[in-house]
């Protein structure tokens, strides 16, 4: 177990070191001079170069690349250079927002899928199922954008109960809440989707095993030999499939914070990407990846915590 | 078990609606009701109508001929990434397959680390480095393809080297390569071809957020993608204009899912697990 | 179920009559389109920049009137020698910074010299070029000596590039600026709003009325259509959607303002590169263009046509609209005459505004009338700035020029990206940015944009508008912008 964590953990920080290789030398070949962003069109080009000295942007790509690493390493991300303050303040100013999302949108999605999935597979082959399963596969077909475009026509534009985007701040959670309510449940929904199919293929694995047969037979009525015995025994392949759809739910932030203008790290990173706010954008690709990376380590060592067999085998 | 030889419902939903949607994208090459991109200001935002049947954009396009063009689009670049990626992918998991060891290990290293990197994240990038564009939005889509296929097809053609035909051909001394294209490759085509197909659903979402965002085809060409984010700062203007697009995305993406499920059922009824 | 919800609603009602007691009348919340990431004009392009802070919180030596006059404001005046080379500027005295330390000539001196000094990143860096020495002569007077007579320098330094600094404060710039205007900077929420408050020891603050102001950063048109009507915004001066602007001309509560501003979209041609070197080409595609279906479609109508570059409000506007009507004919035979085939391959790379996607896909249609295989391409600002601005390596694009006397673009030489050399024209334009005398300068001016219209540098579309959805008791908000800036001192809730 030890010689595995190991292993997997020198792997995760290879994969991170790779990952900032790598959007290290695309942000800075891309085309795109982050001076000129800053000074705009009508800007002379001494001030330009004045102002790419300021900035750094002179040394070697090789020893700029050494310097930010050796930042990051000590959790430096160095400033930002179109916002003129540290990355690491501008990160944690919008990661509350875009964590609250996808801590609710998970949890969402867990719920929804735990009582579809539940639905569909105590109902195996009746029209609960067949709906639960009709539904799922319509969730999946749904581009998430497109569903937050339904969604904000139904509920802001037709019956103006809620905001079509923005995002009030914290000062006010009430209106905070508001403002995510949509956002979450367009994320949500595509994954409880996924979610909802795993859950009832295996309860209905479960279901086919001999100890639920043999608690049925022994008297225990239906609803409770689901609870407690099929339920918990079905959640093992549930609960790695949940980490992996968080790191989904963090990756589809992205999108969903551009469609609904939320001042989270999703639209932070594209705002950096066009700013060529190269600091910016390098810290915030580490650190998606570290989120998806860190999410797989952990459905890793989940499954070989739940499942004994594994454990066995990898010893 | 048995297997049943009756076509699984999701075959033939699947197979309906992916061959309506190839129907309409061949039909707009020939024929649309309007051309497609003609531009009459006059009479834009119109509801539908014998002449239009479906109404008209913001630019006073025909929606339906938009759509059809649309289909061909989504149709053209699922197509060329998935293959393009798919055989990459594929040939990628077949040589670590055969050659095993470090090499495995490396590829399979490879194809993790492309996980870890948002898919959308590099197409933005990509886009910021040669500019939107058909041919990027295909590579894009085409590359997040490459660790997928190189997964299934190694997996699969692992389960094949153990089969007695293998090891007899290689104990008569044949090479990797040739044991490879005369054993392996058949024997894993059914679980590629499935995968791809579901790839298919994949690729049709992707161009489509891709060419939301302003990264996938151009205008003239018309792009289902694209007419959803022009509509989108139309919403209380023209609320239909959001509809129509998202439907035949969504009608596109179930149609392959459906036709992938309903071949991996005929193919693998292992795999199905209909108790 | 229906009796509940009413209770919950009339619930929620009184929560909010008592959570929002009477109008104060004294703050104001306006909805921004773009939310910059500084907050120093002189470090910093980025126009909202200049829309929240210039005149509001920083002040310059002077300012500018809705009608593009230049007015005293920290200067409270000035003489001009007869040879146009030495400005005598008066200062206001007991001014004071929002940090309590004092302003005088000395904090002139070391604004002007900072941005012109040669680690200057000033974007308007050109503006200070004919600025040869700044003197401090006592702490109310400053003299400048100019190495050229310069038509534009009292316009130039009201805007927010010529910004007073001190240098005591200047350092927090960026982040929580000190300047010496009617408000003075209160807090900035990243991604939500920017608030800024009265400063009560300005030497007008009698006259203000308005205590708070919010600045609220909502780019979406429908959210920010959605807050006007919801009354969360009070005003929104630059409204980024004309097609929307009918249901706020149907609601009683609002003022929709369209006005003018110093935008003049263009759909520039690579003069540098075949065949748009050719003016039977660059004429033949003015021909080609419908602006009236181009303004319909893209600004549903609400814009001024231009055929030339100069804004339809100043007051040295010609009309050229009429030079090259619409007429696919004529386009043809000049591309014909100029030996381009039909079908030729062309490039619109368009940037990333709703002006100029919108334009795009319109005009794409028009040049195929007319025989032009022309590829749209949207792309991304950051690659609009390297491979159009920069590398010129373009045909044709579509891009507003939002500085205000900005003719001087057409005499910036091969290297600029018009890649436009026209030694007639230089001669012209230097004559224009020296001549002190209005009346023979707007002579000139209007030389200038006859000699771009007739040689077609490139398809003048329309003046940018400015779209402004005002709560009908406010008054004091700019119809139209001849500047950046919009001072919000004389803003007023009447009623």
């Amino acid at each position: 177990m030890v010689l595995f964590l190991a292993k997997r953990t020198v792997g995760l920080l290879a994969t991170l070191l790779a990952v900032s290789v790598v959007v290290f030398l695309v942000m800075n070949v891309l085309p795109g001079d982050p001076v000129l962003v800053i000074l705009g069109i009508d800007s002379t080009p001494d001030a330009q170069a004045a102002l790419r000295e300021q900035l750094g942007l002179n040394a070697p790509l090789a020893d700029r690349y050494v310097s930010w690493i050796a930042g990051v390493v000590q959790g430096d991300f160095g400033t930002s250079h179109s916002f003129g303050v540290p990355v690491a303040g501008l990160i944690a100013e919008r990661l509350p927002l875009t964590l609250a999302l996808a801590l609710s949108a998970t949890l969402l999605t867990v719920i929804l899928a735990l009582a579809l999935g539940v639905l569909a597979g105590s109902n195996h082959r009746k029209p609960g199922d067949w709906g639960v399963m009709t539904l799922s596969q319509l969730g999946i077909a749904i581009p998430a954008f497109w569903l937050s475009m339904l969604l904000v026509l139904l509920f802001a534009v037709k019956l103006r109960w809620l905001p079509p985007g923005g995002f009030p701040g914290w000062g006010d959670p009430a209106a905070a809440a508001r403002a995510l309510v949509l956002p979450t449940v367009a994320l949500a929904l595509v994954q409880a989707a996924v979610l909802a199919r795993v859950t009832r293929s295996s309860m209905l694995e479960v279901l086919r095993l001999d100890f639920t047969r043999t608690a049925l037979a022994t008297g225990l009525s239906r609803g409770r030999v689901l609870w407690r015995h099929v339920l918990p025994n079905a959640l093992v392949p549930v609960v790695t499939i949940v980490g992996m759809q968080f790191a989904n739910v963090v990756t589809g932030t992205i999108v969903i914070e551009n469609v609904f203008y939320l001042p989270g790290l999703g639209r932070l990173i594209f705002q950096a990407i066009s700013n060529r706010d190269l600091l910016t954008v390098q810290a915030l690709v580490l650190l998606f990846a570290a989120i998806v990376v860190t999410a797989n380590f952990v459905v890793d060592i989940l499954y070989v915590l739940i499942d004994p067999r594994l454990r066995g085998r990898l010893a | 078990m048995t297997a049943r030889r009756t076509l699984p419902v999701s075959l033939a939903i699947g197979g309906a609606l992916v061959a309506l949607m190839t129907a309409a994208a061949l039909l707009s090459l020939v024929w649309t009701p309007h051309p497609f991109a003609a531009i009459d200001v006059a009479n834009r935002f119109q509801g539908p109508s014998a002449d239009h049947w479906l109404g008209t954009d913001q630019l006073g396009r025909d929606l339906v001929s938009q759509l059809m063009a649309g289909a061909r689009t989504s149709v053209a670049i699922a197509f060329v990434a998935v293959v393009l990626g798919g055989s990459i992918g594929t040939a990628l998991g077949l040589f670590a397959s055969a050659v095993g060891g470090i090499v495995e290990d490396a590829v399979m290293r490879l194809a993790d680390f492309s996980f870890a990197f948002p898919a959308l994240l590099f197409a933005i990038m990509l886009a910021a480095v040669f500019g939107p564009s058909l041919t990027n939005a295909i590579v894009a889509i085409a590359f997040i393809n490459i660790p997928v296929f190189a997964r299934v097809s190694r997996a699969a053609a692992n389960q094949v080297w153990t089969r007695e035909f293998t090891l007899a051909s290689q104990v008569a001394g044949r090479g990797g390569f040739a044991i490879t294209v005369d054993h392996i490759l058949p024997n894993i085509a059914a679980p590629v071809i499935v995968q791809a197909t579901i790839e298919f659903a994949v690729a049709i979402l992707a161009e489509a957020a891709l060419s939301y965002l302003g990264l996938g085809v151009q205008p003239p060409a018309a792009s289902w993608g694209r007419m959803l984010s022009e509509a989108q700062t139309l919403l209380y203007l023209a609320p239909q204009l959001a509809i129509y697009p998202g439907l035949c995305i969504v009608a596109a993406v179930l149609g392959f899912n459906l036709l992938g499920d309903g071949l991996r059922d005929i193919t693998d009824p292992r795999l199905s697990r209909r108790p | 179920m229906n009796s509940s919800t009413a209770i919950a609603g009339s619930l929620l009602g009184a929560l909010l009559l008592t959570a929002f007691p009477a109008w104060s009348k004294t703050a104001i919340v306006i909805g921004m389109q773009q939310e910059p990431t500084t907050l120093d004009p002189t470090s910093d392009a980025t126009a909202s920049i200049d829309g929240m802070l210039t005149h509001n919180v920083f002040e310059a030596l002077t300012s500018v009137t809705e009608q593009g006059e230049v007015v005293p404001s920290l200067a409270r005046s000035w003489t001009v020698s007869d040879d146009g080379l030495t400005y005598t500027f008066d200062l206001e005295q007991g001014v004071t910074f929002h940090d309590g330390t004092s302003f005088d000539a000395a904090d002139v001196k070391f604004s002007f010299d900072r941005a012109m000094g040669a680690d200057s990143v000033n974007p308007s860096k050109s503006i200070f070029e004919p600025i040869a020495s700044v003197t401090v002569v006592d702490p109310a007077t400053v003299e400048l000596k100019l190495s050229r007579p310069d038509a534009f320098l009292l316009f130039n330094l009201a805007q927010g590039d010529a910004s007073i600094v001190a240098p005591e404060s200047v350092e927090l710039a960026k982040t929580a600026p000190i300047g010496t205007g009617p408000f003075r900077y209160d807090s900035w929420t990243r991604g939500d709003r920017l608030t800024l408050a009265r400063y009560p020891e300005h030497r007008n603050a009698a006259d203000v009325q308005l205590e708070k102001v919010t600045f609220q950063f909502i780019a979406d048109p429908a959210a920010a259509s959605a807050a006007l009507l919801s009354e969360t915004l009070d005003a929104y001066p630059g409204f980024p959607a004309p097609e929307m602007m009918a249901q706020f001309e149907a609601d009683d509560r609002f003022a929709v303002e369209i006005g003018s501003t110093e935008g003049e979209v263009i759909m520039a041609m690579n003069n540098a590169k075949a065949p748009f070197d050719d003016v039977r080409v660059r004429r033949a595609i003015s021909h080609a263009l419908d602006r009236t279906a181009i303004i319909d479609g893209a600004m549903y109508g609400q814009a001024t046509p231009i055929g030339s570059f100069y804004p339809p409000h100043g007051k040295a506007y010609v009309d050229l609209t009429g030079m090259y009507p619409h007429d696919v004919a004529r386009a043809k035979e000049l591309l014909a005459e100029a030996g381009v085939a039909a079908g030729t391959v062309m490039t619109l790379r368009v940037p990333p505004f709703p002006y100029a996607t919108r334009s795009a896909e319109i005009i794409q249609a028009q040049l195929a009338a007319a025989g032009l295989d022309v590829k749209v391409e949207n792309v991304e600002w950051g690659f609009w700035l390297e491979e159009i601005y920069k590398n010129l390596n373009y045909d044709m694009t579509i891009i507003a020029h939002t500085s205000p006397n900005d003719m001087g673009n057409f005499a910036r030489g091969k290297s600029y990206f018009y890649g436009y050399d026209n030694p007639e024209f230089t001669a012209l334009w230097d004559q224009i940015k020296t001549e002190a005398d209005p009346e023979k300068r707007d002579a000139l001016l209007k030389q200038g944009q006859e000699f771009l219209a007739s040689e077609a540098v490139h398809g003048f579309l329309f003046q940018l508008p400015k779209l402004g959805v005002v709560r009908k008791e406010l008054s004091g908000f700019w119809k139209s912008s001849p500047v950046l800036f919009q001072p919000l001192a004389q803003v007023k809730w009447n009623g």
